[in-house]
């Protein structure tokens, strides 16, 4: 059914057609109103059967999930930003039990400075975390890929984040389709856990392992997420046969035939990367480019495929790995080892900053004329950086940095979104 | 309270068992047949009252549900010396996620069985002082709050033993830790410092509150088997030596929580609904020093200088006794 | 379930872990000897007992109690229970009133009608008791249940000895002796009376009896020089208290001198009383503390009106009815010395309670016999320096109690037994006796002892009703519970319960526990636990 809805709304309907049985979250924008939605369901009895859990933390609601999917039941939750550091123990908790909760994440900067917006740096931080991680390019694929999360979560028992961006999809008021609860149910069959707390057949989970085993343990657990690189995109074309519209997969090439310049980026920046790529292309400019949809597993393979006739990859991340550069360019590069091309890291879009066509125009022609550093920032207001350098130069004392600025800019800062 | 209202015998009902008394009078313990939730083989050191008492509580758990238990366990010694791969001692359901999330995986694990119509399966959590009242505060405080349907069994010994003996939030005033020295001039961890979990847990008004001790079994399983009785958040506070962190003989776990609980410096009380109901009175009055003496923690309380500090000490158990009622008899 | 490798377990594994490898001490299982056991003259198994009447299986403790002394009624009224003096309980409350529980025993055996057990199989073997007290009864009974032929032959008209003849019927109701006495004639003991035996060897030789047990107690009143005039009434103790079972009860006038400070002086002073004495005065030469009476019967006494006189000796009998006593003053020994402060005291009879000799004219000219201070010396096998003779009870060197008696006569028929087969028996050897120090009594309830009923005062004066009363069974009951089984292990499951590896085996009810060495770390709970000592530490061997 087609539904002109908040992206929020759109997750929480999708959530609910997946039938969980457990709920639990703590509030934290942008997260919020997608709880809030499934709280509503649950109060009101349309999401029947199902539990919702008002806990004191996130490090609690994904301890509860932690407890519920163990105990056998469908679990779900959501969080954002510092919440998803403050469960950080959890995270990596509740893949080595292989637990198949399905966690949406809306993706925010991390603080200090609190920022509310969106970037991709909380998910980046847990991407070693041992959970598949799917990012979602549209409201429509982010609804898409839960039931396809849940799906892939519960056959391979390890959960699933799917990483939508905050406010830009979250808050975001677009016309989705909403599949029948048969459909969903067509795809998705009831949770049949790999192991459970039952007293019928008592086993011991979460034993301590030493040295003897820990590396078999690991590496068992990479070798899940190699085969999640496989059941990835077959589930997703088993979704597009079933529900007649592509969504998810590893990865989502677009106009790369025969381009030159491909960009690489995750979430929905690549909405504005096609409409650039379009523009260009009519100009004549061999460019293209690509949507990583599971950066956890990593493809590898398909990114190489993808990208190994370009003479440049440009990677747009929205985050930092600071002292470093770029977190998506690593793999990138990983992904076309031995291939001589040109790679340019930019990081992009950090804690909400707008992303626009005009300056990713800008910045594709640069990297045409192979121009860019090898680590840019886009839009870096270099005026301002130039003057707190100095100004912390010349006092000791400087105090904070975030403050400065904002202090400085005082007059532009409606600028910048 | 029940226990003392059994008939006289020989030992009346302070013996594990007592072969006068009828099969449902005698306790979980005595039971040719008892459930040996933690099982021979695991690696507590000798004497260890925690893995007693984690025995002595799940057992009756086990009796009072009719097995039906699953039990979420705390980082600590209890986690660590009954799983080490590839040998787990326990013989119920039980996992164990993180050090301070015992509470609310608990929670999760009893939403789940209302969910799945199984709720007549009964979920405990347990962990030890540092797990409860210090990591695991936030979530247990949030389970009680919220009054999920578990029990939460919290194994006091008084330090982060696990990690080397460091204070907790539940280790007493003068006791020498890792990191509370016995030097300088306030020797061993300062008074006037700490927190009293049980009483906490009274004020969040949860349907029982209880605490116990492995010096006192009938009443240790009485407290389980009642707490089993209720619906909602419960929570049981059991002291158990341990022989390593304390400096006491391992032969003495059960005597020195005996003396604890005989000097007043470990009441034992319940509480339903948010008000004390009963206290267990004390047998046999003993000195607060005789149970101090008992344990190398405690060494430089005898030593010269000690004196004002013993004091203090005996003062804190006589404050208990009259607070929680210790003294003379009935219920 | 398809468990996920190494971090999901199957449950209960660790028992391939074999934690008994830590060990360095190691529990062992031990019987100590109960102190009550110990002290008891008569070699009861009081703790043997006493732990069936814990569970109200009378007839089983009865049972029990008979193997070793035949008489629990009389035992229950006359015994001076030195096993409660060495009862652990006093040091906790108060000793266990074991002879209370016994009384009871003895008198719902009475009252049940229980018979003791038929003799084993007929050995052949004959063998002839002199005298019926105590300590023939008990050897008889032993020496017929071991299977041999027994013959007793007794001077009086009725069985008991002293029992009879001198403990007076308020203390010891004669129903009850009858009863007891009988009891053991139905087993089959042959019994001749009112024969003395003159002459041991020739009734030996006469019967043809392979051995003999001679136990003929001592029944001569011990004379005290005192001048007196002829007319002065001065009589012995135990002529008085043997004639108070003739038709003729013998006369003492209303005002009665008791000299002597024992249990018989007690009892001719009590029953004075009860004949219609006014006054009974015991003059005695030391101090309460000193006297041989016990305590108890002392405190009897008095409350029945009976007056003593502490620190007197009587010079002599001037007239009819006059006592001349000196005051005595102890030096600093402790001696009673006379200061030459004299009194004077009515009477209408002096009755001299200074104990008895033994009547030694049976063992004339028996060769091999020892006799010194006027009783027979008998080995450790109770045999006296003639082979086959054998004797106990009051004629030996030892302390005069019925309990004794009944213990000669038992340790006697042991050997005897095995005399008679040319062998020798040999104790078993003995336990190391529970201390206090091995107990933990924190485990026992607290107890208080039961007190038996007591006459009231009135009829203690006037009647010979039985002055103390029994338990019921629900006090009986409650009594033999006060019992701490000491050093013996009563299945309380303590070890079972206490120990943090689940060590300990319970092998069922009757059979207690073995430990699991596999997982015993050492550590010494269940021993430090244990109520009642029965598990001790040792050094485990490498
Ligand atoms: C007044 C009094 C009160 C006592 N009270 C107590 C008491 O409360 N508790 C206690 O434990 N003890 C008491 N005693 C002591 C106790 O009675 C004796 O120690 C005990 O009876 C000794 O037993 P026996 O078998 O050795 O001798 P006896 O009981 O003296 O029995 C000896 C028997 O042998 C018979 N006899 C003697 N010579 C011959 C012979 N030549 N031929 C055949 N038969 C013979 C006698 O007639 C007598 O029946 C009391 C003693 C007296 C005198
Ligand atoms: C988040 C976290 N912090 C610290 C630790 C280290 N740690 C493991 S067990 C433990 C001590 C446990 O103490 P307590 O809960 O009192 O249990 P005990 O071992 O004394 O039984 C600590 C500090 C941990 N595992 N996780
Ligand atoms: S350190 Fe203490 S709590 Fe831990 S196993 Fe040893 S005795 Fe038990
Ligand atoms: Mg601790």
């Amino acid at each position: 059914m087609l539904k002109q809805t908040e992206g929020s709304h759109a997750i929480a309907e999708s959530v609910a057609l997946c039938r969980p049985k457990v709920i639990c979250a703590y509030p934290i924008t942008p997260q919020t109103h997608i709880v809030e939605g499934l709280g509503e369901m649950v109060k009101a009895g349309e999401l029947a059967d199902c539990e919702f859990i008002n806990v004191e933390s996130e490090f609690a609601a994904l301890s509860v999930a932690i407890g519920s999917s163990a105990a056998g039941v469908r679990t779900y939750t959501a969080t954002s930003s510092q919440g998803l550091l403050f469960m950080a123990e959890a995270v990596y908790n509740a893949s080595g039990l292989g637990l198949p909760i399905v966690m949406t994440i809306g993706n925010r900067a991390i603080g200090a400075p609190i920022n509310i917006w969106n970037d991709h740096s909380d998910s980046m931080s847990m991407r070693d975390a041992g959970w598949i991680q799917l990012y979602a390019e549209t409201n429509q694929e982010a609804l898409d890929l839960h039931i396809q999360a849940f799906r892939l979560a519960e056959e391979l028992s390890c959960p699933v984040m799917v990483c939508m961006d905050g406010f830009i999809l979250t808050h975001a008021y677009e016309r989705v389709d909403v599949p029948s609860q048969s459909e969903v149910d067509a795809f998705l069959p009831p949770f049949e856990p790999r192991q459970v707390l039952d007293p019928a057949e008592p086993v011991t989970i979460g034993a301590m392992v030493g040295p003897e085993a820990f590396t078999e343990v690991r590496y068992l657990a990479h070798h899940k997420q190699m085969r999640a690189l496989e059941r990835i995109p077959a589930l997703a074309a088993e979704f597009e046969r079933r529900f007649g519209r592509a969504s998810g997969g590893l990865i989502r090439p677009y106009r790369t035939e025969g381009a030159e310049t491909i960009v690489v980026a995750l979430g929905s920046v690549n909405g504005t990367i096609q409409e650039v790529v379009d523009e260009m292309r009519e100009a004549g400019v061999a460019i293209g480019s690509v949507a990583i949809t599971s950066f956890r597993p990593f493809p590898l393979a398909a990114l190489r495929e993808a990208l190994m006739h370009a003479k440049r990859v440009v990677v747009l991340e929205k985050c930092l790995a600071v002292g470093l550069g770029g977190i998506v360019s690593d793999g990138v590069r990983k992904a076309l080892s031995g291939i001589q091309l040109n790679g340019y890291t930019v990081v992009a879009g950090l804690g909400g900053r707008a992303i626009t066509r005009a300056s990713l125009k800008r910045l594709f022609e640069e990297a045409g004329r192979d121009a860019l550093e090898a680590v840019t920032f886009l839009d870096l207001n270099t005026d301002l950086v130039a003057h707190e350098l100095d100004r912390e130069a010349g006092t000791r004392r400087s105090g904070p940095t975030a403050e400065a600025l904002l202090k400085r800019l005082g007059t532009v800062s409606a600028r910048i979104g | 309270m029940e226990m003392q209202t059994v008939r006289f015998y020989q030992t009346g009902t302070f013996t594990v068992g007592n072969r006068l008394l009828a099969p449902h009078e005698r306790s979980v313990q005595a039971e040719a047949q008892r459930a040996n939730a933690l099982t021979s083989g695991h690696r507590a050191c000798q004497g260890c009252g925690e893995a007693l008492g984690a025995r002595y509580a799940i057992d009756a758990a086990m009796r009072a549900t009719g097995g039906k238990i699953v039990a979420v366990n705390a980082t600590g010694c209890l986690e660590v010396f009954s799983t080490p791969y590839p040998e787990t001692s326990w013989q119920i359901p039980w996992i164990h996620s993180l050090f301070g999330n015992a509470a609310a995986v608990a929670s999760g694990v009893a939403a789940a069985m209302r969910r799945k119509g199984t709720d007549d399966v009964r979920v405990i959590a347990q962990g030890g002082d540092g797990g409860t009242t210090d990591i695991g505060f936030g979530c247990l405080s949030g389970m009680f709050e919220r009054n999920d349907d578990v029990l939460y069994l919290c194994y006091d010994n008084e330090a982060y033993m696990n990690t080397g003996v460091q204070r907790s939030s539940a280790t007493p005033p003068a006791a020498r830790t890792a990191t509370t020295p016995a030097m300088g001039p306030e020797p061993g961890n300062v008074f006037g410092t700490g927190k009293n979990v049980p009483l906490i847990a009274v004020a969040h008004q949860i349907p029982y509150v209880a605490t116990a001790s492995v010096a006192n079994l009938r009443d240790l399983e009485y407290k389980v088997t009642r707490a089993m009785e209720f619906r909602g958040a419960r929570y049981v506070h059991i002291h158990v030596p341990c022989p390593l962190g304390w400096g006491s003989a391992p032969a003495d776990t059960i005597k020195v929580a005996r003396a604890a609980v005989e000097s007043g410096l470990f009441p034992l009380f319940e509480a339903v609904n948010g008000e004390i109901v009963s206290s267990t009175k004390i047998r046999r009055r003993t000195p607060t020093a005789d149970y101090l003496r008992l344990q190398k923690r405690f060494a430089h309380l005898f030593q010269p200088g000690g004196e004002a500090r013993l004091a203090h000490i005996q003062a804190i158990a006589e404050r208990n006794i009259v607070k929680f009622g210790l003294e003379g008899t009935g219920a | 379930m398809d468990k996920p490798f190494a971090i999901t377990l199957d449950v209960g594994t660790s028992l391939a872990n074999k934690t008994g490898s830590w060990r360095t001490t190691r529990p062992v299982y031990v019987d100590r000897l109960p102190p009550c056991n110990d002290a008891c003259p008569a070699g009861e198994n009081v703790q043997g007992w006493l732990f069936h009447a814990e569970a109200g299986d009378y007839e089983a403790a009865w049972r029990l109690l008979v193997r070793d002394n035949p008489m629990p009624a009389v035992m229950g009224r006359v015994c001076y229970h030195p096993c409660e003096g060495a009862c652990n309980r006093g040091t906790i409350d108060a000793a266990v009133g074991i002879n209370s529980v016994e009384r009871f025993l003895g008198d719902l055996a009475i009252r049940r009608g229980w018979r003791l057990d038929a003799p084993a199989e007929s050995t052949g073997k004959r063998v002839l008791v002199v005298g019926a007290g105590p300590s023939g009864l008990s050897a008889a009974y032993h020496l017929r249940r071991a299977g041999h032929a027994v013959k007793i032959v007794e001077a009086g008209p009725a069985a008991g000895g002293m029992m009879r003849f001198g403990i007076p019927k308020y203390r010891l109701p004669r129903d009850v002796l009858d009863t007891e006495i009988r009891r053991i004639l139905d087993i089959g003991v042959e019994i001749e009376l009112n024969r003395k035996v003159t002459d041991v060897r020739a009734e030996r030789e006469a019967g043809g009896f392979d051995a003999a047990f001679l136990a003929v107690g001592a029944h001569i009143g011990k004379r005290a020089y005192i001048p007196a005039g002829a007319a002065a009434r001065i009589v012995d103790a135990v002529s008085v208290l043997r004639g108070m079972e003739g038709e003729e009860k013998p006369m003492l006038g209303r005002r009665v001198v008791v000299y002597g400070g024992g249990n018989t002086a007690i009892d001719v002073a009590r029953t004075a009383k009860r004949l219609g004495a006014t006054e009974a005065i015991i003059v005695y030469r030391r101090t309460r503390e000193k006297m041989p009476a016990h305590d108890f019967e002392v405190e009897e006494a008095l409350q029945e009106g009976v007056l003593i006189k502490w620190l007197s000796t009587i010079k002599n009998v001037a007239g009819e009815a006059t006592l001349t006593v000196e005051k005595m003053a102890l030096d600093d020994k402790g001696y009673p010395q006379p200061t030459g402060e004299f009194e004077t005291l009515e009477a209408d009879s002096l009755v001299l309670a200074l104990g008895q000799d033994v009547d030694l004219s049976l063992l004339d000219g028996v060769p091999g016999l020892v006799i010194r201070d006027g009783v027979v010396e008998v080995g450790p096998n109770m045999m006296t320096g003639h082979p086959g003779i054998f004797a106990g009870g009051d004629m030996v060197p030892s302390e005069r109690t019925v309990t004794v008696a009944v213990g000669h006569g038992k340790q006697a028929a042991r050997h005897i037994d095995a005399w008679l087969s040319g062998g020798e028996w040999r104790p078993p050897a003995r336990h190391e006796i529970a201390k206090a120090e091995n107990l933990n009594p924190w485990y026992y309830a607290d107890a208080p002892k039961t007190v038996r009923p007591m006459l009231d005062a009135l009829r203690r004066t006037s009647t010979f009703d039985e002055v103390q009363g029994g338990l019921d069974e629900g006090n009986a009951l409650f009594e033999a519970r006060r019992c701490l089984s000491c050093g013996n292990c009563f299945e309380c499951d303590n070890c079972y319960g206490v120990c943090p590896d689940n060590a300990v085996i319970k092998l069922g009810e009757g059979r207690r526990y073995r430990f699991n060495l596999d997982y015993c770390k050492g550590c010494g709970i269940c021993a430090s636990e244990c109520p009642c000592g029965a598990i001790r530490m040792e050094p485990e061997r490498n």
